[in-house]
């Protein structure tokens, strides 16, 4: 532990420690001479260009990308014009500036994105920057540096100088290029990379030679605990007399995240929770939370993965943004993993990880396309917040239609599927999706682009294999497209609703003629569909109207428009008596409504002599208590009183009742023996017919006692 | 305000708050002074969610009825439309906004989109060339709105004709996204059952929307612990029959809509003392009937024979409670006297009203017109002579009656015989045309695709079988104390409610055969609900079920099932949601095609 300190160097009241990071993986066979070079902050990529200058079209610069370990991730040969100056961007997109002052933008993997261009003065002044001596100089910082520093780097000098007129002088073996960071800087070589920073305070009080800080202190009793020695509980019982182990345990915990040596950390975590342990209400997030971040912080660290992230750089990135570093650098795995283990909702992480794996996966050349749905809607399964058809459309925009198919196939928004699906012109299927939807309005959208996108034939062809859109087209067309309608009808052989649109388009018509031709194909249509009936109406309907014309030119009757019994009731107030009888001969009108229609009409004319004669005519099919009813309704009791004796013996004692005749409604009640008949003439009657009243009361007695 | 909302099982004020709430964020989204052009179909519901206050209040100035031509003038800066997606609004909307453009106008326009935005509707005023003139196009989700404590109606009035008659599942969609709605802010409903083609549709693209929100977990503790959705057209009948429930009659002789119902004024002139009556009121008397009102909350579900001695009993409780006043002695008690006031006077009033309304009904419910209908209705649904052409209707057809009363009795007796006789349908038909006028050839060609008017196919007419086996009719139907819910039609268990009434106990195993004589499939489906959301159920604790008609139910259905949920051994609340509130006339008429002739 006593090593702890040994890379330290005082500068003023601080101290500045170099601890490696990596061996590089790489092996640069030059070292870093003649090489542009840029690395990313924040344990970002590093990206080379060897000879940047050298024109022969022969012989191309070649330009390198590597992980800030050194591993390499790119590598091509350079054919643009030259590079002055390289640069990342803050999502880790390389930045190649031309002397002509373009600039070309490539992802971390070398594939081309874009190119702008900017004004050559701005280039000029980078460019004499970079040739003042020291041929580097980079500030030194952290939050809140007790002595903040810039470090200059020569060929053979890296030299710290802080405010304080101190500084350290560290030799260079080869050349090496620095990068500020957050709270240090790298300093890579191409041998070694390593990271140079002020020392934390907390780290300073803990492993300050003889600290007494309370977290020195517990880092102390725990390895004395360690050794099982007594010592174990004086340092303990000292923390605690200055009240200090709270405090001991906090050091303890964020010096452990400050150490990038994964022992320290251990010894560090093991004696924050040993303090622990003596405490009573001892909050334990900040130790679980930097257990857990340090866990990650370390396996990104690895050299195969190589972001040499400090906590404080990884805190003020933030997880969201590791975690996209991870995917963008294609460790879907381990992203993966650290998203379960930190149980950060899927939306925000897995799914997250998932959209990118699947977008990267269908670009995949070389598997084939059922390999590749099978592989991503094994991973993706349903997880929320990963859309099939966003992975669908990187698919076909990849040129690979086949695959956008089989993975639209598992998203489950149809609204999703469609739209993607015409952009693909598979017309048919993004109608079936759309159907499938229930979403009538996605359907719709479909058939309004099937209809512009296909010839007529083809349309309704298509539209017959999907009823659910036919109907909805159908529903389009009653609205906006009467003709196309009937076209539909006519395809589809469908005679009966064809009739029927004959109907209604009659009605539309102003003049007769036309309007009867319309009915014609209609009979026509009906006659093909079987409706014998339907057919036959209509027939009688164009007879009706051609019935009216005629009447109407002969004697201005102004029936047309009418119904058949509006028509005969007109006919019979205009006392056409004999049109009367045709129509109603013709049109084979049931007897019980005629008599009903005739009744009704000379009792309103009070033409009783005509009524008398017809309600001998024959025997009346509606009865004759309707005769004696209609009389009464025109206050005409003699006339009423005519039809008594007709009446049935079921309705005489209503008939009575209705002339006003209580007697002669009793004797019936009476001679019917029914109590509820009897009771009914009761009721009419009032107290001065006593006589009548008493025989009723008997007569409902003896009925009743039977 | 909507205080009654809340006095349910189910707190249906929740729906509501939701509702205003995103009604405000869109308001909010168009700042400065606004006008609403409102397509007119929407105002009733609109006016359940928000009164104009909320809209004042986020400075809406001035309101217009939709209609085309130009614009009124308002001097405001957003111009709003709310209408439904619908292509022949979008032409009217193009044309004032074509029309607005000429005059140089500064104002914004935005459009509003219930209950859903269409692409269609947005494609159609792109080819208007009028897309662009619109800053904020937008939809209000707006499918289930709340009527009452316990009811909640999309007043989607084509449902039905749209599902049966046109092959267009549109309302199904609505329906399905309004429980989605529903489920999110309820919690997931885990039991979900259903019975005919289009409950299938509904419960499928349910359960296939829930797969789109896959890993989104609802994590509130459901509140319905059962759906239930049931086709229309798997109980054609109901609707047909009168409803003899009071509010079920205020309905069929006056019609409630969106929660109001105009009266004929001359029952309710105000007598002022020393004032001849003599200024008889010529508007007609409009009230607002929910479950707010104490006294119609009491007697709205009884069957109207026993509305009088409800109202008798009431009036003398007033007058007692009015008598208490000489009883008042002390300040205090005087003082708890005038306070309880304001309370009493409103019970008083409400007493007059409905008192009124009673006196309306009555006088029609004893006419021997009404009586003369109900025995009819009542012989066709215990299966008397269903087979014959009746002598009733043709009297009525030969009265010129009006056609929807004489096509609800025609349909009726069609579907109580399963079918009628080639014969005999022929006649109805050649009667009806011929009495009525051809045109109505298309109108009962649609009753024949709906099914509720159909010839014979099969010699077998199961409805005996089905009306055993359920109970269907009740001869000794207790109308002042019911026992059953036969008493909502006096005699007639209503098909729907009986399946619902049997779905909770002892569960539809019971009636499997009865269930496969009903046209489309019934079904069980189960939603998952993330651990921890089970709900543990004290002792006696009621379950609740949320009914779903799909095509339409009617008051007495409502009544019925209100019924089940107060028995005491039913252990079973219901909650009722429905595309349309509809009666049998309503009903007809949405399924009616009357072309009018040009020609003169």
């Amino acid at each position: 532990m006593a090593l702890i300190t040994a890379n330290w160097n005082p500068m003023g009241e601080a101290f500045y420690r170099k601890t490696e990071l990596y061996e590089m993986s790489w092996n640069l066979r030059d070292g870093l001479k003649d090489c542009l070079m840029a690395a990313a902050p924040y344990g970002g990529p590093i990206a080379l260009l060897r000879e940047p200058l050298r024109r022969s079209p022969s012989c191309r610069p070649q330009l390198e990308i590597y992980s800030a370990s050194g591993v390499a991730i790119a590598s091509f040969p350079w054919k643009s014009g030259p590079v002055i100056q390289l640069g990342w961007t803050v999502s880790d997109e390389l930045l190649c500036i031309q002397e002509d002052g373009s600039v070309l933008i490539y992802d971390l993997f070398g594939s081309f994105k874009r190119h702008f261009s900017m004004g050559q003065s701005k280039l000029s002044e980078v460019d004499t920057k970079v040739r003042m001596p020291p041929k580097q100089m980079v500030w030194c910082r952290r939050p809140k540096s007790q002595q903040p520093s810039v470090v200059m780097v020569w060929d053979h000098l890296l030299l710290v100088a802080g405010v304080c007129n101190d500084i350290i002088q560290f030799p260079l073996d080869s050349r090496c290029v620095c990068v500020g960071e957050l709270d240090g800087v790298r300093i890579i070589s191409s041998i070694n990379q390593e990271l140079l920073q002020e020392v934390p305070v907390v780290c300073q009080d803990i492993f300050k030679i003889a600290s007494m800080a309370p977290g020195a202190l517990l880092l102390e009793a725990h390895r004395e605990y360690e050794k099982s020695s007594q010592k174990a509980d004086e340092y303990l019982r000292e923390i605690k007399e200055q009240g200090m182990l709270a405090e001991a345990v906090r050091q303890c915990v964020e010096a452990a995240g400050h150490e990038y040596d994964s022992n320290t950390q251990k010894s560090l975590l093991r004696a924050a929770s040993f303090g622990k342990c003596f405490l009573t209400d001892f909050s334990p997030e900040h130790f679980v939370a930097t257990c857990r971040e340090l866990r990650v912080l370390n396996a990104v660290r690895e050299c195969s993965v190589g972001l040499p992230l400090t906590h404080t750089q990884f805190k003020q990135m933030t997880l969201q943004v590791l975690i996209d570093r991870l995917v963008y650098r294609q460790f879907y795995q381990l992203a993966i993993e650290i998203c379960r283990y930190l149980k950060i909702p899927d939306f925000q992480g897995v799914s997250r990880v998932l959209k990118h794996w699947a977008a990267c996966k269908v670009q995949q050349k070389e598997l084939s396309d059922e390999a590749i749905a099978r592989a991503v809607c094994l991973k993706v399964g349903d997880s929320l917040g990963v859309s099939y058809s966003h992975i669908a459309a990187k698919a076909f925009e990849c040129g690979r239609t086949e695959l956008a198919i089989k993975l639209l196939d598992s998203e489950a928004r149809s609204g999703e599927q469609v739209p993607l699906l015409l952009k693909m012109k598979r017309s048919q299927l993004a109608l079936s999706k759309a159907v499938e939807s229930g979403d009538t309005d996605l359907v719709y959208m479909v058939v309004t682009h099937l209809k512009n996108e296909m010839n007529r034939g083809d349309f309704f062809m298509t539209l017959r294999n999907q009823p659910v859109a036919l109907s909805l087209y159908r529903q389009f067309c009653k609205l906006q497209e009467q003709e196309t309608l009937r076209d539909l009808y006519n395809q589809d052989d469908d005679h009966q609703e064809l009739a029927n649109y004959y109907v209604a388009t009659s009605y539309r018509e102003k003049r007769l003629d036309s309007r009867l031709s319309h009915l014609q194909s209609a009979v026509d249509e009906y006659n093909k569909a079987k409706n014998e009936f339907a057919s036959k109406a209509t027939e009688d309907e164009m007879r009706l109207l051609r019935f009216q014309k005629k009447l109407d030119d002969e004697k201005g009757a102004g029936l047309m428009g009418l119904s058949l019994q509006a028509t005969m009731e007109t006919l019979l107030m205009l006392g056409l008596y004999k049109q009367t009888d045709q129509l109603y001969r013709d049109f084979k009108v049931p007897d019980k409504r005629y008599w009903w229609l005739k009744l009704k009409s000379l009792a309103e004319k009070e033409e009783w002599e005509e009524l008398e004669k017809f309600s001998k005519s024959k025997k009346s099919p509606i009865g004759y208590l309707a005769f004696v009813e209609v009389c009464i309704k025109k206050n005409n009791k003699y006339e009423a009183k005519k039809y008594i004796s007709r009446v049935t013996p079921e309705q005489k004692v209503k008939a009575h009742l209705a002339v006003g005749d209580l007697e002669g409604a009793a004797d019936a009640a009476i001679e019917r023996r029914n109590e509820a008949e009897i009771s009914a003439v009761l009721a009419r009657c009032s107290a001065s017919d006593r006589l009548l009243t008493d025989r009723l009361n008997r007569a409902k007695l003896s009925t009743a006692k039977k | 305000m909507a205080a009654h909302l809340s006095y349910g099982r189910v707190n249906l004020n929740i729906l509501r708050e939701a509702a205003r709430k995103e009604l405000r964020e869109f308001l909010d989204k168009c700042a400065g002074s606004k006008a609403i052009v409102w397509d007119e179909y929407l105002t009733g519901p609109f006016g359940l969610i928000a009164q104009y206050s909320l809209l004042k209040e986020h400075e809406v100035e001035k309101m217009f009825t939709l209609k085309t031509g130009r614009l009124p003038s308002a001097d405001v800066k957003n111009i709003i439309f709310f209408v439904r997606p619908r292509l022949e609004l979008m032409d009217i909307i193009a044309e004032n906004v074509f029309n607005e453009d000429k005059l140089h106008s500064t104002r914004d326009f935005h459009i509003l989109f219930v209950p859903r935005r269409s692409m269609l509707c947005e494609q159609r005023l792109k080819e208007q060339g009028v897309l662009g003139s619109f800053i904020n196009i937008d939809e209000y989700i707006l499918d289930l709105i709340p009527y009452d404590g316990d009811l909640l109606s999309m007043e989607y009035e084509s449902a039905f004709r749209e599902c049966y008659l046109e092959n267009d599942q549109t309302s199904l969609y609505h329906t399905a996204k309004g429980l989605m709605t529903l489920q999110a802010l309820y919690g997931t409903i885990p039991q979900i059952y259903g019975k005919g083609e289009c409950a299938r549709h509904v419960a499928n693209m349910m359960l296939r929307m829930k797969r789109e929100f896959a890993g989104i977990q609802n994590q509130i503790l459901p509140v319905f612990d059962t759906l239930l959705l049931l086709d229309r057209n798997v109980d054609l009948l109901t609707p047909l029959a009168t409803q003899l429930t009071y509010e079920g009659l205020i309905d069929e002789i006056y019609g409630i809509t969106n929660g109001y119902v105009k009266l004929p004024p001359e029952k309710f002139a105000q007598k002022k003392q020393g004032e001849a009556s003599k200024d008889l009121p010529t508007e007609p008397k409009k009230l607002q009937l929910n479950s707010a009102e104490e006294l119609y909350a009491e007697i709205r579900d009884k069957n109207f024979n026993a509305v009088g001695a409800a109202l008798s009993k009431k009036a003398k409780i007033i007058s007692a409670a009015f008598e208490e006043r000489h009883n008042a002695k002390t300040v205090g008690e005087i003082k708890q006297f005038v306070s309880q006031l304001p309370h009493m006077q409103a019970a008083r009033s409400s007493l007059a009203n409905h008192t009124s309304i009673a006196e309306l009904i009555k006088d029609i419910t004893t006419s021997e017109a009404f009586f003369d209908n109900l025995t009819v209705e009542q012989e066709f649904m215990t299966g008397v002579d269903t087979d014959k052409v009746n002598t009733y209707i043709e009297d009525r057809i030969a009265q010129k009656d009006p056609l929807i009363k004489i096509l609800r009795l025609v349909c009726m007796q069609s579907v109580c015989n399963n079918g009628l006789k080639q014969k005999v349908l022929d006649h109805y038909k050649r009667e009806i045309l011929q009495t009525y006028g051809y045109e109505y050839i298309l109108t009962l060609n649609n009753l024949e695709k709906g099914g509720l008017l159909k010839p014979q196919t099969s010699s077998r007419n199961n409805n005996p079988t089905i009306r055993k086996t359920l109970k269907l009719w009740m001869e000794d139907a207790n109308e002042q104390n019911p026992n059953d819910i036969s008493y909502v039609y006096s005699g007639y268990a209503p098909l729907s409610i009986r399946l619902t009434q049997l779905l909770a106990r002892p569960g539809w195993r019971s009636i499997e055969e009865v269930l496969k004589m009903l046209p489309g499939p019934h079904f069980e489906e189960r939603q998952q609900l993330p651990a921890g959301l089970h709900k543990k159920r004290q002792q006696g604790e009621n379950r609740t079920t949320l009914v779903f008609f799909l095509g339409g139910v009617t008051y007495a259905e409502i009544a019925a099932l209100r019924f089940l949920s107060q028995m005491e051994d039913s252990g079973m609340e219901y909650v009722i949601a429905t595309t349309k509130l509809i009666n049998g006339a309503s009903w007809i008429k949405s399924l009616m095609d009357t072309p009018e002739a040009q020609m003169h």
